[in-house]
Order: structure tokens, then C-alpha cells, then sequence
């Protein structure tokens, strides 16, 4: 009986202390573009010696799991406390409302709240977390290959025809491979598709059919690649909606004109370093405007967590002015905190090209249309981003005809509304 | 007992270890007599083969079971019970087509893209399978010299995991990897060989072949060294043609290797994801595109997943490999039997 009992304590005295350590822990699942994944450990090293009751553990992960295996942990009811996702509207059921449990939502909704609403359920007024950076889309021009070919850069308000054209007099003058890429990506395409007219929302809020703004910039994109003028490595190399980036052909100096986004220049600012000159172009004209998509990556608290009240105060930390500052300074971002954007920042780079571009890209957020600014609140935007990825790709491998492609993207989007059951 | 001591003459490392075994053996002794005189012979039966079943109930069975309730529900749920029964719908709309042989005219193209696809890789890859690791294991099993090398050098690729084989042949036949490299120092254009539709399903098939031949070469060299040599001396004394000597004598007594093989590389062919879903990642377009990457795009990778439809697609994909391992065990049934009656 004695030593069933002292099994029996030891059990239990082992169970509390093992709950012990979990009380205080807080998980953070994080994916890096460039050198924020070691900023960020820098800065919660700091809270930790501040903060010695809450044990912060950061996962560094690859982004494709964050884009698939976390939204199935999330259905599971598991997953991290606190996870750094694109997907934020779309997942926003399983965000935790920080409301109750920050220090100053106040602070929050005056800082954060221009994006709240892309993190949140439609109609609530939830805390879900924040943007960790406010990014942009917009062009790259090998400025070297350029100036070797004797070619002027484009003007601000050139048209993607006209970035087409001189890409192209560079790219034969220079025996470089491609003159354009644009990423593999829904996203990316959009920006283009919204500066030719279109707009994706339908008057109930749904999706609305393709219109003409993204079918005229779809078959001008399907001839460049069709005609070399878009590489064919980046969307014809897979299929499905997979993500594939030009970056490294550019970085590589293979290309004369590259459409990807603001986040990309700390990852050109390291890596090309004095290789060649290159400047960030903002993004090329349509026929309506010369609208880039806004976007970014929010860190998020997720619901399940088991420790609100630990994962509101990390949260707290890493949203005041000073560490947003310093994180931005040092990751080369575009913060989201608009107090700090009052103020200005000084990144801490010696790269002249890197301080240009962003700048560049602070600028072009005032050509941003209005379906643009909506876009990532909205909850069928990856609907219609994968189905553009999956079809435009099709029609530019040959695959599928233009009218087919554009009946598919229709066809598709019509069935994830339905698959999802949303009324 | 005195026991002997470890070095002096006398001592046997052999029966000093089964001293455990035979003290466990009588250890659960009473017990599975006891067992026995209650159960039974045929209860024993059962009884050994318990583990096994559970195993298997749990890992497998259950499994498709709920896997098959999964293809009976729609929505974007994850869980069983949050899901709305939809019947037969996901198979409905798989089967939703004007022309099975053009995908186009199908509600679910891309499936069907697939389903070609992998329908034309599982004849390319399992007739050049077959082909090439019998042509390797008669080279293999013949007098060479460094024998075990030449081995070693074909099984080599087995070892290494599909993820690994994908980039290793990524950097080779990408369009500035280490062939148009060669080509291009040899002064041949470059060729973008992934981005060409039969190029990249040709290399979807090559380094599927490539990484696995040696496992197969291997049980067929195990095969071809079971024939019995006396019957090669036999046909040589009576001056048998080779090609006669191969069908006559090798081929027929190789019969229960290669149907193994075929039934393994038939599975695993349709099967196929891993490494091709690296070197070519589906494209270009859906050109390698295979069943295995549609089911996972389709219930994983989707940016609006739908777990039913992926489902479905899997529970067809299942009862086609059955029926193929039903017809190749019932085919090579059939031969044991010709082969008794001779």
C-alpha cells in the first residue's frame, strides 16, 4: 500500500511540475524572408531577463509550413501561441481577441487598427495581433544592365508596356535570359490586374466573375511568357497554386526587370550587395492606375493557447514603439506602427540602394487603388488568388487556351464558395 | 550447474545465452498451455496473429475507413463531425465529365489530368523498370570484375531519401544547372529541360528509374542466383542458343521474382509524388502532374482546402491498385499452377 502510494505522489508531483514549465511558456511559430528571425530571438532574449516567469520558445519554421501545416493544426485546435502568417483573414476564426488581455488596446487601435480588420472575423472589433511589416508589390530594374545598354529607366508613370519594351531592347543588348518575372503568385498578379481596372468584389461582397481589367492584363502576361519576354521558369515550372520566386535570378543578375515587393530588399541588399546597381521602381501603370497590392505578415495570438494572459504581455512588448522601432531599423521593414511612421525611421543599413527603395516604396503607397486597400481584409481573396495562380499558369504552358483559362479561374472560385458553406 | 567460465575450455557463448531465452520460454510456458487446453489449436492461431491484426486495424484499416467517411462529407471542416454529409457528391463530381479523354470537358480537369498522366507514367515507368534492373542483374550476376562495386554503384541511389534525389537531378537538368553547363562548354545550346513538357516527364520517369532500379536489381540478381547452375551446363552441353537459354531456363524460373517486382514497381509507380513533386513540382503546366500531388494539393496544399474531394480521389486511387495487385496475384497464381502440372 506504502509504495503504491509514494508512486502514486510521485506521479502527481511529477504532473504539477511538468504543468509548471508549460504555464510559462509561450511558442512562437516564425518563418524569415531575410535576418528578422534573428532580431526578433535578440529581442525577446531581452524580455525574457525582464520577464523571467514566461519562457518564450521560437520556432523557426519554413513559410510552407506555415501556409499548410499550421491551418490544420488550427482545425485541431492546437498549433503554437502566437504564429507570424500572410493568411490572416481567412484564418481569423482561430485568432485569440487580445482586447481584454492587453495593457492599452487604446495604443493598439490607434497604432494597429489600419490593418486590424485584416486579422479579424468580418463585424467584430477584435485585437488579433499585428502586422510585423506593411509590405508593398512593386518592380526592380537592374540598373547596371540598363546603363550598359545605353537604355534609359522608364519614368515614374510608365506602363507595363513600356517596362516590357525597354526590358526587352536590355535583355538582347546584355545576352541576358529573360526580361522580366513576375512571382508565381496570386497576389502579385493582382497588382497589375487592379491597375488594368479590375475588381475582384462583387456587389454582395463575394467574388465577382473575371473582368475585362484582368483578362486584358492576363493575355498581355500569357504573350510575354508565350514570346520570352516573362520567364518561363517561374510560372510554367509548376502546377497547382505553388509559389515560386524570381529573386534569385535577379539576384544572379539574369534579369532586367523584376515585379515582386518591398520585401524583398533587405534579401538584395545582402546578397547583391555591389554586384551591380539596382533601384525599386514602384508599380508600372494599367489603363486605370498604377495600383501595387499592399500586404504583409502579422504575428498573430491563437486562441487554444493555454497561457492568454503570458502571450498578451509578449505581445505587448514586441508592439511598443521602441521595439517596433528597433526591429524595423534593423530588418529593413516597413513597420505598420503609425505613430513610429509619423515619426520616421533610420534604417540601419550602409546600402544607399536599399534606403532608396524604400523610400520608393513608402512613396508608391499613395497609388494604391481602392480595391487594393480592401483586398486583404477581404475573406475570398485566397480563393481567387489561387485560382489565378493554378490557370494563368495552364494557359501560359500552353495548356489551356485564354477563354478556357478565364471560364476555369471562374469556375474555380465558384466552387471553393460553395465547397466552404459560406452563406 | 556448475558454470563454465568465459576463456576456459569448456565454455559455450551460445548455450550461455539462451540461458535467458529458455528461462523466459518457462516463464510463459503454463500460461499458453493453459491458453491451448482453453482455446485451442485454431485459438493459438488467433492468438499469434492478434498483434499483427491490430496493427494492421489500426494503421491501416481504420484509416480507410475514415477516409472513405471523409469522401461522404463536403465543406471546409477539417474534422469528421464538423463536416455536412454529401453522399456520393465528391465522386460525382470527380466522374462529372463529357470525354474522359479530354480532361477539358471535366468539371474536375485537373484530376483527370492527373489521372492521365499517371496512367502514362505507370506504363513508361514500370515497362523501363522491369527492362532496365533485369538487363542490370544479368549483367551483375555474370563473372565481372569488381563485382560488389558495380553492385554497391546501382543500389547506391536507393539509400538516398526521394527529397534528395529530386534536388540532386534539380541542379542538374535546371536551365543553369550542371548539363547546359556541359552542353554549353561542349558548344551545344542550352535547353531548359523542365520547362519542356516531354522533356520533364521523360525526367519525371528517368530519376524515378534511376532511384530505385537497384532495389529491384537486387531481388532479381537474388533470383537469378537461386537457378541452379546445372541446368546452364545442361543447355551448353546440348549447344542452346543464349536468347533460348534466356527464355527457356532464366525467365521462366526468374517468373516468381519478377512478379513480385511488377506488383512492387507497379504500386510504388502509381504511387508516385515525392521526388518528381521536387524536380518538376507538377509543371510545366500539369504536364507531370501525378494522382498522389493532385490528392495532396487538393486536401492540403490548397489555399481553400477541400479534405472530401482529396478523399475521394484517394479512395479511387486505392481500389485501382487493388484491382492491379488482385490481377498480378491471380496471373501469377495461375503460372505457379502451369509450372506444377509440368
Amino acid at each position: 500500500m506504502s509504495k503504491t502510494s509514494t508512486m502514486l505522489t510521485a506521479f502527481a508531483v511529477g504532473l504539477l511540475a511538468s504543468t509548471a514549465a508549460i504555464a510559462g511558456d509561450v511558442r512562437i511559430m516564425w518563418y524569415s524572408d531575410g535576418v528578422e528571425g534573428e532580431v526578433l530571438k535578440d529581442l525577446l532574449a531581452r524580455f525574457m531577463k525582464d520577464n523571467p516567469g514566461i519562457n518564450v520558445v521560437l520556432d523557426n519554421v519554413a513559410y510552407g509550413v506555415v501556409r499548410e501545416q499550421l491551418p490544420v493544426q488550427l482545425e485541431a485546435g492546437d498549433g503554437p501561441d502566437i504564429a507570424r502568417v500572410t493568411n490572416l483573414k481567412a484564418l481569423s476564426q482561430h485568432w485569440l481577441d487580445l482586447r481584454p488581455l492587453v495593457a492599452d488596446a487604446a495604443y493598439w487601435d490607434k497604432n494597429f487598427g489600419g490593418q486590424a480588420d485584416w486579422m479579424r472575423p468580418d463585424g467584430s472589433n477584435q485585437i488579433s495581433g499585428f502586422m510585423t511589416q506593411i509590405t508593398l508589390t512593386g518592380g526592380f530594374a537592374n540598373k547596371t544592365l540598363f546603363d550598359q545598354a545605353g537604355v534609359s529607366l522608364p519614368p515614374k508613370d510608365a506602363t507595363w508596356d513600356d517596362w516590357a519594351k525597354a526590358a526587352k531592347e536590355v535583355a538582347q543588348s546584355q545576352q541576358v535570359p529573360f526580361p522580366m518575372a513576375l512571382d508565381r503568385s496570386g497576389h502579385r498578379l493582382t497588382g497589375p490586374n487592379l491597375s488594368y481596372g479590375s475588381n475582384y468584389i462583387g456587389a454582395d461582397g463575394k467574388p465577382a466573375p473575371l473582368d475585362e481589367g484582368a483578362k486584358n492584363f492576363i493575355t498581355k502576361f500569357v504573350g510575354w511568357v508565350a514570346d520570352g519576354t516573362m520567364s518561363k521558369d517561374v510560372w510554367v515550372s509548376a502546377a497547382g497554386s505553388t509559389y515560386r520566386a524570381g529573386a534569385d535570378d535577379f539576384i544572379n543578375g539574369q534579369l532586367v526587370y523584376y515585379y515582386s515587393g518591398s520585401w524583398q530588399v533587405p534579401n538584395f541588399s545582402t546578397k547583391i550587395g555591389s554586384n551591380f546597381d539596382w533601384v525599386a521602381t514602384g508599380s508600372p501603370c494599367g489603363s486605370a492606375n498604377c495600383s501595387g497590392m499592399p500586404g504583409g505578415a502579422g504575428l498573430v495570438a491563437i486562441k487554444y493557447t493555454k497561457n492568454p494572459k503570458d502571450v498578451a504581455q509578449v505581445m505587448d512588448y514586441l508592439t511598443r514603439e521602441d521595439i517596433v522601432k528597433e526591429f524595423s531599423e534593423r530588418t529593413l521593414f516597413l513597420p505598420a506602427h503609425k505613430g513610429l511612421l509619423e515619426k520616421g525611421l533610420d534604417f540601419k543599413t550602409d546600402d544607399e540602394q536599399a534606403k532608396a527603395a524604400l523610400n520608393t516604396f513608402v512613396a508608391s503607397t499613395s497609388s494604391l487603388s481602392d480595391v487594393a486597400q480592401k483586398l486583404p481584409g477581404w475573406f475570398w481573396s485566397d480563393a481567387f488568388y489561387g485560382a489565378l495562380v493554378t490557370r494563368v499558369s495552364q494557359a501560359a504552358a500552353g495548356e489551356l487556351k485564354l477563354d478556357e483559362a478565364f471560364s476555369r479561374i471562374d469556375a474555380d472560385i465558384a466552387a471553393k464558395v460553395k465547397d466552404s458553406g459560406v452563406k | 550447474m556448475k558454470a563454465d567460465i568465459p576463456g576456459k575450455p569448456g565454455f559455450n557463448f551460445g548455450d550461455a545465452a539462451m540461458v535467458p531465452v529458455r528461462f523466459a520460454m518457462e516463464l510463459v510456458d503454463p500460461p499458453l498451455r493453459w491458453l491451448q487446453r482453453t482455446a485451442g489449436l485454431g485459438g493459438m492461431a488467433t492468438f499469434f496473429l492478434l498483434p499483427n491484426m491490430l496493427i494492421f486495424g489500426i494503421f491501416v484499416l481504420l484509416p480507410f475507413f475514415i477516409n472513405f467517411a471523409y469522401s461522404m462529407t463536403g465543406g471546409a471542416a477539417l474534422f469528421l463531425p464538423d463536416r455536412n454529409f454529401v453522399g456520393a457528391d465528391q465522386y460525382a463530381r470527380l466522374f462529372d465529365c463529357s470525354n474522359y479523354l479530354d480532361p477539358n470537358s471535366c468539371a474536375e480537369d485537373t484530376f483527370w489530368t492527373a489521372v492521365g498522366n499517371t496512367g502514362w507514367f505507370v506504363l513508361l515507368q514500370v515497362t523501363l523498370m522491369i527492362g532496365v534492373s533485369l538487363v542490370t542483374a544479368l549483367i551483375l550476376n555474370r563473372d565481372l570484375r569488381a563485382r560488389s562495386f558495380w553492385r554497391a554503384v546501382f543500389f547506391f541511389p536507393v539509400l538516398l531519401s526521394p527529397v534528395v534525389v529530386g534536388l540532386i537531378w534539380k541542379w542538374i537538368l535546371q536551365r543553369q544547372g550542371l548539363l547546359n553547363f556541359g552542353l554549353y562548354g561542349l558548344g551545344f545550346e542550352p535547353h531548359a529541360w523542365l520547362n519542356d513538357r516531354n522533356w520533364s516527364f521523360a525526367a519525371a520517369v528517368g530519376v524515378s528509374i534511376w532511384a530505385h532500379m537497384g532495389f529491384y536489381t537486387l531481388i532479381l540478381l537474388a533470383g537469378l542466383q537461386a537457378i541452379p547452375k546445372d541446368l546452364y551446363e545442361a543447355a551448353e552441353m546440348d549447344g542452346t542458343k543464349p536468347t533460348r537459354v534466356f527464355l527457356r531456363i532464366t525467365l521462366p524460373l526468374l517468373a516468381p521474382n519478377l512478379l513480385v517486382v511488377i506488383v512492387l514497381v507497379l504500386i510504388r509507380a502509381v504511387q508516385i509524388f515525392d521526388e518528381v513533386y521536387v524536380l518538376t513540382g507538377g509543371g510545366p503546366g500539369t504536364s507531370t502532374l501525378f494522382l498522389t500531388q493532385y490528392i495532396y494539393e487538393t486536401g492540403f496544399a490548397a489555399q481553400l482546402r477541400n479534405p472530401g474531394l482529396a478523399a475521394a480521389a484517394s479512395i479511387l486511387m486505392g481500389a485501382v491498385l487493388v484491382v492491379l495487385t488482385l490481377l498480378q496475384l491471380s496471373l501469377g497464381r495461375s503460372s505457379e499452377k502451369k509450372g506444377d502440372r509440368k
